[in-house]
């Protein structure tokens, strides 16, 4: 399997010169605790599960290392590449919004059978998405979902106070602005198209995916421009 | 009568937002692939994952990780799967254990990449 940051012990100075905190992975969280703390119960049952599959000749260990690593390679950059490319292309924009699955299968993305739908921000509208039951999340557009998303502040509140949700997050919309919440679920997930950055006039798609990053695209958060260029569209 | 049940959280009273955030083990992860993997091969759905889940109880949901409580779900819904049997899963745990304390010594060789 590619190299696993995870199968190391975590002393510092392989290499990694990326690793910006002492402790921290490469993305700056803390690790869980992992090969060297006492064994659990439940990594006992993950070995013994798949050691059995393995020896049934259900899966192979190889499988098991692809999937990892498909699932390593899914980042929020997939859905930022479909949101850049609705801001900049009209007509896949209307695609995008009519059937989100084909719309971002057209770029590549892994959508498999789930439906997705997109929900347009704009001046009259802001969206957001959560899974009140569980955790469902467009996780080939964004990758993993964040430890929030799963947990029971957010799935119970942001139904009835998204508005104090929001602003928990640094996002504080106006009160003209309405809010949608859209309730996921196992078959049927959400994607919000954040609206497009005043001041991005003529900006190439790779530059405005980088303005595109998950929060905007769960709607707990909107995109900016850096300070410099903000300046620069108000001058 | 029904009474909603403890997973149906959303509109109910709850805490301040927790934003700390925590990198995926690998056991963690090889959950999410077994996951994956058993779903695509037609052995359960993920219907079947939530069913057990649910069934934990909220209990579970407040002293057990996410991780922690899929690989329970994962492990019953292939045992009614027929995928193996809980003797031999009781056999192979008993195995995995006696290897050694700790994840790494548990793995065999197959932990490394």
């Amino acid at each position: 399997m590619p190299h696993d940051h995870h199968d190391h012990d975590h002393g510092h100075g392989h290499g990694h010169a990326h690793h910006s905190h002492e402790g921290m992975s490469p993305s700056g969280h803390p690790y869980r605790a992992d090969q060297d703390a006492p064994l659990t119960d439940a990594q006992a049952l993950e070995i013994a599960v798949r050691e059995l599959l393995v020896e049934k000749g259900i899966v192979t260990e190889a499988q098991i290392a692809e999937a990892i690593a498909r699932m390593d390679a899914r980042s929020p950059a997939m859905g930022a590449k479909v949101v850049a490319r609705a801001w900049t292309d009209p007509a896949y924009k209307a695609r995008l919004l009519a059937d989100g699955s084909a719309a971002a299968r057209e770029l590549g993305a892994d959508i498999d059978a789930l439906k997705l739908v997109v929900v347009e921000n704009d001046a009259a509208t802001h969206n957001v998405i959560v899974c009140t039951l569980c955790s469902c999340y467009p996780r080939t557009l964004l990758g993993l979902p964040p430890d929030w998303y799963k947990q029971r502040a957010y799935r119970s509140r942001v139904v009835i106070e998204p508005r104090r949700v929001l602003s928990e997050f640094g996002l504080d919309l106006p009160d003209e602005v309405a809010v949608r919440v859209h309730d996921s679920t196992a078959d049927m997930r959400y994607l919000v198209l954040p609206a497009r950055p005043q001041g991005t006039e003529g900006w190439s798609e790779e530059r405005l995916a980088a303005l595109v990053d998950r929060d905007s695209m769960i709607g707990v958060a909107v995109p900016r421009l850096p300070a410099g260029d903000e300046a620069a569209a108000a001058g | 009568m029904t009474e909603r049940s403890w997973h149906d959280m959303g509109g109910l009273p709850a805490g301040e937002m927790d934003f700390s955030q925590h990198d995926f083990a690998l056991w963690e992860k090889r959950v999410d692939a077994l996951m994956t993997l058993a779903t695509s091969r037609g052995m359960f759905t993920v219907d079947g994952l939530r069913r057990v889940l649910e069934d934990m109880g909220p209990e579970a949901f407040e002293t057990l990780t996410y991780y922690e409580r899929w690989i329970e779900s994962v492990t019953r819904n292939l045992v009614e799967a027929g995928a193996f049997t809980p003797a031999e899963l009781a056999e192979k745990l008993a195995q995995v254990k006696a290897r050694g304390a700790t994840y790494g010594e548990a793995s065999l060789g197959a932990s490394d990449g």
